[in-house]
């Protein structure tokens, strides 16, 4: 086998943080290589050195034995490697070719040689497998389509190897395993890949060989025929890391009620017809493809949005009209689904984060003056009750690793004694351990009574967690399934949409 | 080579940020003073024993200082929520007007009145920053605009008043408007100087900002409002009325600095009566990096600038007007020093 790609002793330190550490990491012609490894783990910042978005501190690349200039994305491109970003650059208001001969073109020529690009497009498209309408608008196509745009743009600037971060991020599982299936093929017509993931599933299930990057160091490679998913798990994270289990227990009277809500957002409906019950020590699970009206769903129960129809009940009260504030006041906790866009203020410090929510209510100020005594004792004891490391109540909170800022989001909403939860996409992101943690939390409070909404993407969590599941696809919700009839397949089917009569009744 | 975000601002960098823009805008300056045939050392020797060389020098300079701590103030108070309010200039100017129009014929003893009129003088300036504020909030308008237009209509607007209804008979053809009661005059804080207690109201209302931004519910929710609004949405803390609020607050600061400047210094009001204190209030609040305490130090810097231009251009002739420049200067360097605070440089 030839090797296509050669990293060496690569090192890349941002201030007193090492990124990578002396990784070493081969490609071979024709292969499909998994990168793995926890948030932070390196991985990223590795492929950023491979394509040239950063210079490493030290070692090389090689691209077929040519080694590349640090920090030229262009020499990358040129020396043929291409990269799919987890976050797509494509400009929504132009056409499928008008995005794959962008920036493909030099400036100073004064017309574009459409033709002659869409017979290379079409060519490239039917080579690989990838079909594609030239002529449509980009924001037309779905979250998948535009990943097939994003693959075509790097292989028609000639990319050999091509790299994939967090390639179905976004993707539902179908969809998924459609896109691999489509990577195999393509390794047939020569090219190689590296995919980034942290999904032990998909590493099984597509790659040829994993490399398990961990905190920065390269510290295993294997053979994807010789290896489990369990020994992954344990190079991953570095030690064994059990999830908390659900225990059966007493489901109580119901808490939170919606009843046919439907929400609109500038004339568009974003939910229709939903109904759901959350009963007190309940978990309700809402899984879905991303997109399906989660963010509706999580605004209406945070209080951002209300019923243009339908109603929406909190303990008896009609919660429909109330804002943040309100919500909270009727007992409502939230967890959003972003934490760094709505949970908290990074620039902020801890303590202040911590009583954002309550800044009005009695305990936390006086006479229109914050009593800083009082929140930073209770962002303290938050501290110590949820085990957020590396801070003080004065330390800034952009500060924290994603797991300690969504314990100190978690905290300060489960301390606040609340009748109902929602937690929206709550271990997004997060390594298995804060996840451990998180599930604890979620499950503790559950226990304790709690009726809590879960909105989750990852299956294995919405399935451990919750005692009923209801899938959400285009707005709509389907009828909820207890748990422990919820298996890959029919929960599949559920976010595609294919739910029948006979899941009613089931 | 690229920017990397500090993980921690030090202190020193904080302090050390506004000194090397400074330095760095005397420094370019120099270039344009030694350009006018003038050694640049001497012309800034000069501008220093202009502005601090003497008693009345001193006190000129803090005459100066005083509506720039206000104006200062507003800068700061409105940058800090994201709302830019850059008709600082327009606000002072109604506070003046609105000040000798009702101070002029007020019949109250001065202890009641100066303080009415400097409520009537923030009254104006808030409700100026007012209809900005709500166009934004209300169409998505783009204050800095319609702040900034604002400010060209005012000024339109007192010279319409100053040559009609409110003109002074006893000026002589001047156009000046009629002058405040005497009773309301700012009484002096050095004798037989222009200096009045209005620098120490300036020096409280510094304080008194830094209380309300570090200290209450609504400096709180100003502030995560402003680094992060849908943070801060989510939270529950209403964006219109913060905005509305800070509005309130930085219009009344810069409306109480002409209502100041006319009981303290000029008595009526004139067009030219500032040399642009609205203005120069952005430099002070961003040499101050948005801080209270800041502000005031700025102010004293800018008005030594200002002081010391008009004594070096009589000493050496290079035009007064290089102070303009200067403070301009100053502002695009503080706002590349600013991003060195925040970014770190590697290669």
């Amino acid at each position: 086998m030839t090797k296509v790609l050669e990293l060496h002793n690569i090192t890349k330190r941002f201030g007193a943080l090492t990124a990578n550490d002396d990784v070493t990491l081969t490609l071979d012609q024709g292969e499909i290589l998994a990168l793995l490894g926890e948030n932070g783990a390196g991985k990223t910042t590795l492929m950023n050195i491979l394509f040239g978005h950063y210079a490493a501190d030290e070692g090389h690349v090689k691209v077929f034995g040519q080694e590349l200039p640090p920090g030229l994305p262009r020499a990358a491109i040129a020396a043929g490697v291409g990269m799919v970003h987890q976050h797509f650059t494509l400009a929504g208001n132009l056409t499928v070719l008008e995005n794959v001969m962008l920036g493909s073109e030099p400036l100073t020529r004064l017309t574009s040689a459409r033709g002659a690009a869409r017979k290379k497009l079409m060519a490239i498209a039917d080579r690989f497998g990838l079909p594609v309408k030239p002529e449509a608008k980009v924001s037309s196509l779905s979250v998948g389509e535009r990943q097939r745009v994003e693959i075509l743009k790097a292989l028609y600037r000639d990319a050999q190897v091509l790299i994939l971060d967090e390639p179905t991020a976004v993707l539902a599982r179908p969809e998924a395993m459609r896109l691999f299936e489509t990577l195999r093929d393509m390794t047939k017509e020569g090219l190689s890949l590296i995919f980034i993931s942290h999904k032990l599933h998909e590493v099984m299930a597509a790659s040829d060989r994993v490399a398990v990057l961990r905190g920065g160091r390269m510290v295993a490679e294997r053979k994807t025929s010789e290896t489990s998913p369990g020994e992954l798990a344990e190079l991953m994270v570095g030690r064994k890391v059990e999830r908390p289990v659900r225990h059966d227990h007493q489901i109580g009277a119901p808490v939170l009620v919606a009843d046919k809500v439907r929400v609109a957002d500038g004339g568009e409906t974003r939910l229709d017809d939903v109904s759901f019950t959350v009963h007190a020590g309940e978990i309700l699970g809402i899984v879905g493809v991303s997109g399906n009206g989660q963010a509706a769903l999580g605004a209406l129960l945070s209080g951002l949005a209300h019923p243009a129809s339908g109603t929406l009940t909190l303990a008896d009260q009609d919660v429909g009209h109330l804002g943040p504030r309100g919500m909270i006041r009727a007992g409502a906790g939230r967890v959003p689904e972003d934490r760094h866009a709505e949970g908290v203020v990074g620039e902020l410090s801890l303590w202040e984060n911590a009583v954002l929510e309550r800044l009005r209510t009695p305990e936390f100020s006086r006479r229109g003056f914050v009593r800083q005594g009082a929140a930073k004792a209770y962002t303290d004891d938050l501290i110590k009750r949820f085990d957020i490391r590396g801070a003080a109540p004065d330390t800034r909170i952009r500060l924290l690793s994603g797991g300690n800022m969504q314990k100190l989001i978690l905290g300060r909403v489960l301390s606040n004694g609340p009748r109902f939860v929602l937690a929206n996409q709550p271990t997004r992101g997060l390594d298995e351990g804060a996840i451990a943690a998180v599930h604890a939390e979620l499950l503790a409070a559950r226990a304790e009574g709690a009726a809590i909404l879960l909105i989750s993407e990852e299956l294995e969590e919405a399935v451990a967690l919750s005692d009923r599941i209801q899938a959400i696809v285009k707005g709509r919700l389907s009828e909820p399934i207890s748990a422990d009839e919820a298996d890959p397949q029919r929960l599949g089917l559920m976010m595609a949409g294919v739910w029948t009569e006979d899941d009613h009744a089931a | 080579m690229r920017l990397e975000r500090r993980a921690h601002v030090p202190l020193h960098l904080v302090i050390l940020a506004p000194l090397a823009a400074v330095f760095t805008a005397l420094l370019l300056a120099a270039g344009l003073i030694a350009a006018a045939g003038v050694n640049p050392l001497t012309a800034y020797g000069e501008m220093l024993t202009g502005a601090l060389g003497s008693r009345l020098s001193i006190t000129e300079m803090l005459t100066r200082a005083t509506p720039l701590i206000f104006t200062g103030l507003a800068a700061a108070v409105a940058f800090r929520a994201r709302l830019w309010n850059i008709g600082g200039e327009g606000q002072f100017f109604v506070g003046a007007l609105v000040t000798a129009w009702i101070g002029h014929s007020l019949g109250v003893p001065g202890w009641i009145g100066i303080p009415l009129l400097m409520l009537a003088g923030m009254a104006a300036g808030a409700a100026l920053l007012a209809g900005p504020a709500f166009l934004r909030l209300r169409f998505g308008v783009d204050e800095v605009v319609t702040t900034l237009l604002l400010n060209f209509i005012v000024i339109l607007f007192v010279g319409l008043m100053i040559e009609g209804p409110m003109r002074d008979p006893l000026a002589f053809g001047w156009p000046s408007s009629v002058p405040v009661d005497g009773d309301f005059r700012l009484p002096d804080l050095v004798p037989r100087t222009r200096l009045h207690i209005g620098l120490l109201f300036a020096i409280a209302a510094a304080g008194a900002v830094w209380l309300v931004l570090a200290r209450t519910v609504f400096g709180a929710e100003t502030r995560a409002a402003g680094l992060n609004a849908s943070a801060a949405a989510f939270a529950g803390i209403s964006l219109p009325k913060t905005i509305m609020g800070v509005a309130l607050l930085s219009g009344a600061l810069a409306g109480l600095a002409g209502s100041v400047e006319v009981m303290g210094v000029t008595a009526g009001v004139t067009t030219t009566m500032s040399p642009g204190f609205g203005y120069a209030g952005i430099v002070v609040a961003m040499l101050a990096a948005l801080h209270p305490a800041g502000v005031v130090a700025a102010a004293v810097f800018v008005a030594t600038v200002f002081v010391g231009a008009d004594a070096m251009s009589r000493a050496t002739g290079v035009p007064s007007f290089i102070a303009d420049v200067i403070v301009a200067l100053c502002l695009l360097t503080m706002i590349v020093a600013l991003l060195f605070t925040t970014y770190r440089v590697r290669r």
